[in-house]
């Protein structure tokens, strides 16, 4: 792989190359454009071959690798305490989930329980950085399919999160805000206030958002029947979160195998029936009130108590080996860890939620057109610090 | 000599007419300097509107409230590498921003601003309008295959294929409004701009009220088509920013690249001024039949002073409202300087003579600053068509009803 890169870009289009296109009176040429690394609307550096026919999408590949940090392979020398930071760089949108599935997985290998306070806290952190990550998207997907205001409406109520995010642990992108047993930081004063404030600022907020996209004509008919994707294909290729419930599968990890204090709360998992790109804006859409929801409920019933549960100075896990995946605001996001009974982890795997549903992306934009390749990359929600780690 | 200069002053029409080249090319220059001046003011204010759209405060930097980063821009644009790529057809890809340039200027001999304020009468005036601008679409495609790259050539393409397909539509509802035109005594129409607005004159009515709905689903058509024809958001397809970089212009920069914004910016002046005259009633200020009397022409050729002054007010509140720091001194003094060269246009609008000659130029510049306005206001609201989409409403949905209102407009204008 590595000496492909420098060669000419066509080395890559292995399989685009193969199958031969219908040949039409005119015996026309098709067009082979290299769609990123530098690109408005590739969310990062993605680059994305398309094999065109005119407007015609004939194929794709994606190639990928070139925010490739070896996350994996720094975890084998690390401890496990060390290597906890480096899950924010994965998905760095979403890093208290990530912080929140290594911590977890860490310690059901060590068989430690987090306190409920802590567990509480946890919640209400992860379901915040899914608020955040939700407008994230919002924004760039609006964004990619022209509409440029949301993208600053959104930035402007993430920034209320991630002013909490600031007050709670110092960091507002990669917060590292658990760690294994529990939570280093205490709640601030006010800190519930603030949450509170923000699950009362935000439902006007999304109203407003869905205002401006949701019966939008233009924006229905340039997301209604692009890059469907029907439940079986999805279960095939192994995609979870959102686009999976768009396709009409109730699978939501918080519900299926709750984990952190999710079984104490109640909310809906909105699921779409045609698979499409609206349905899963509006799955999306839904999940952001939903999470409301869940955090409402979590700071109001915040127990009081011990916030690190007893865990060793040094972590030295049994040998053996565990997986636990949690619902990132992408998908399921797993950890693979296997311990050989040191202070680092023998070998450290990352399901990561973005790089699964990417390899969806030639099956929803085979046949469509240049446009919907934009649009199923913003829909897909990809993050390409975890698709590359 | 000074007999020629002057013979056109007492003359009752545009200095084409006339046949006195002086004076005509002192309208060219007065045209074409203004077409410029209002293409970096419209630089301005779409930054400013479309921030403010968006909850940002847009150019704040450079002068007060950024009133000069669109010369700041022109500089840096002006001394910016002038970059051709390898590989690109050297001479079509110089020639393809003039080309554009020209396209979008040239219309501008025929814009009436006042019943004798343009450059020339030409009596198939809209027809040389609609014409010429759409030699622009000659300059995307040359652009677009002269810079020899995929994205610069799928732009191209998008961009060929939309203009003419808009065209038709727009060319349709332009018929309507010039069938509209012959219903006098005489029953002959014209295709003279000037002529187009006399006619709304004389038949008291703007032509976007006629046969109501008719003319105004005229203007509809026209005013999406337009849109799709300067390439403005939600058409922007040729230059989608997400999906092709930035279309046929990709590989342009500095120089250049400015003249291909000037061409569009101008091109979106010129088809607003022409939806301006053939619906919106031109140069005729509003009510000229409902309010009429000495009193209400006092009060409408008030109007442009007061709108300086106001401007001038503004002006001054900001002022006052600058912080009163060393730093922000040139800041300061330069805003009042604005103001108080707002606040003395206002004043010198109010001398009787200059209000009176104003007026018609006052009125038809507002009117397109209102379409100027439209099309910030849609680029701030509205996503991006697709390409297919696009094709779809152009041709089956506005071309069959703008064929229905140009039938409709005719048995109207047979029977009445």
């Amino acid at each position: 792989m590595g000496d492909q890169i420098t060669k000419d870009p066509a080395s890559f289009i292995s399989h685009l190359e193969l199958d031969q296109p219908d040949k039409t009176f005119l015996d026309s040429n098709e067009l082979i454009i290299n769609m990123g690394p530098q690109h408005p609307a590739t969310h990062g550096v993605l680059r994305v071959i398309l094999k065109l026919d005119g407007e015609k999408v004939l194929g794709t590949e994606c190639v990928i690798g070139y925010l490739h940090r070896g996350v994996e392979k720094i975890a084998e020398h690390r401890t496990y305490t060390m290597f906890n930071p480096y899950v924010d760089r994965m998905d760095y949108v979403a890093a208290v989930s990530n912080g929140l599935g290594y911590c977890e997985a860490v310690e059901k290998l060590m068989n430690v329980q987090a306190p409920p306070r802590a567990n509480y806290i946890r919640v209400i952190l992860t379901e915040l950085n899914r608020l955040a990550s939700h407008q994230l998207w919002l924004g760039t997907h609006a964004l990619d399919i022209g509409a440029m205001t949301p993208l600053f409406y959104t930035f402007r109520d993430r920034e209320e999160i991630l002013k909490i995010f600031e007050k709670y642990c110092g960091a507002r992108l990669t917060t590292h805000a658990f760690r294994i047993g529990g939570c280093l930081y205490e709640t601030y004063d006010g800190f519930e206030q603030d949450v509170k404030k923000f699950i009362d600022f935000l439902p006007p907020k999304i109203d407003e958002y869905e205002e401006l996209l949701t019966t939008n004509r233009i924006w229905v008919e340039r997301t209604k029947g692009v890059g469907k994707i029907t439940a079986a294909d999805c279960v095939a290729l192994g995609v979870t979160g959102p686009v999976l419930r768009a396709s009409g599968v109730k699978w939501d990890l918080r519900k299926a195998q709750p984990y952190a204090a999710y079984s104490e709360f109640d909310f809906d998992i909105p699921i779409g029936q045609s698979g499409d790109t609206y349905d899963r804006y509006l799955v999306r859409m839904e999940e952001m009130r939903q999470s409301l929801r869940i955090i409402r409920q979590a700071v109001e019933r915040i127990p009081e108590g011990p916030i690190m549960a007893k865990v060793p100075k040094v972590i030295k896990p049994a040998v053996g080996e565990i997986y636990h995946s949690i619902e990132a605001p992408k998908g399921e996001l797993g950890y693979f860890i296997v311990s050989d009974g040191s202070t680092q982890p023998y070998r450290i795997r990352v399901r990561p939620p973005s790089f699964v549903n990417l390899q969806a992306l030639d099956l929803m934009v085979r046949g469509q057109l240049v446009a919907d390749v934009i649009a199923v990359i913003g829909t897909l929600d990809i993050v390409l610090g975890e698709v590359d780690r | 000599m000074l007999d020629y200069i002057t013979s056109y002053l007492s003359s009752n029409t545009t200095p084409g007419q006339a046949g006195n080249v002086f004076w005509a090319l002192v309208y060219i220059m007065v045209v074409f300097g203004g077409v410029s001046v209002a293409v970096m003011a419209m630089n301005w204010l779409e930054r400013k509107a479309l921030a403010h759209f968006q909850i940002r405060l847009g150019p704040m930097r450079v002068g007060p409230h950024g009133l000069l980063q669109p010369i700041a821009d022109a500089i840096k644009l002006l001394t910016k590498e002038d970059i051709v790529p390898s590989e690109a057809d050297k001479f079509v890809f110089w020639l393809a921003p003039l080309i554009i340039l020209c396209a979008s200027f040239t219309v501008y001999i025929v814009v009436p601003f006042g019943p004798t304020h343009a450059i020339t009468d030409l009596n198939i005036g809209i027809l040389f309008m609609l014409g010429v601008s759409s030699l622009s679409v000659l300059g995307v495609v040359m652009a677009g295959w002269a810079s020899n790259s995929h994205y610069p050539l799928i732009g191209a393409l998008r961009s060929s294929a939309q203009m003419i397909s808009y065209e038709v539509a727009m060319g349709l509802a332009v018929v309507s409004a010039i069938l509209m035109t012959s219903l006098n005594a005489t029953g002959t129409g014209t295709l003279s701009m000037i002529g187009i607005v006399q006619a709304q004159q004389s038949q008291q009515m703007w032509f976007l009220f006629k046969f109501f709905p008719l003319g105004f689903i005229a203007f509809g058509i026209f005013a999406i088509a337009m849109v799709a024809e300067t390439n403005r958001a939600p058409f922007d397809l040729p230059e989608a920013e997400s999906e092709l970089t930035a279309g046929f212009h990709t590989e342009y920069s500095g120089l250049r690249w400015s003249l291909f914004m000037l061409g569009e910016y101008a091109a979106m002046i010129a088809v607003s001024s022409i939806a301006v005259t053939l619906w919106v009633g031109g140069w005729m200020r509003p009510f000229p039949n409902w309010l009429t009397g000495e009193t209400w022409d006092l009060v409408f050729s008030l109007i442009p002073g007061f709108l300086f002054l106001g401007l001038a007010f503004i002006a001054f509140i900001g002022v006052a409202r600058m912080p009163k720091h060393p730093y922000f001194r040139v800041q300061t003094i330069g805003l009042a300087g604005f103001g108080a060269v707002l606040g003395l246009i206002g004043l010198v609008l109010f001398a009787p003579p200059v209000r009176d000659r104003i007026q018609d130029i006052f009125w038809f510049c507002a009117k397109v600053a209102v379409f100027m306005y439209l099309y910030i206001w849609y680029r701030a609201t509205f996503p991006r068509y697709r390409f297919d989409q696009l094709m779809r409403v152009g041709w089956k949905v506005l071309l069959p009803v703008s064929i229905g209102v140009l039938i409709l407009t005719a048995i109207m204008g047979v029977l009445f």
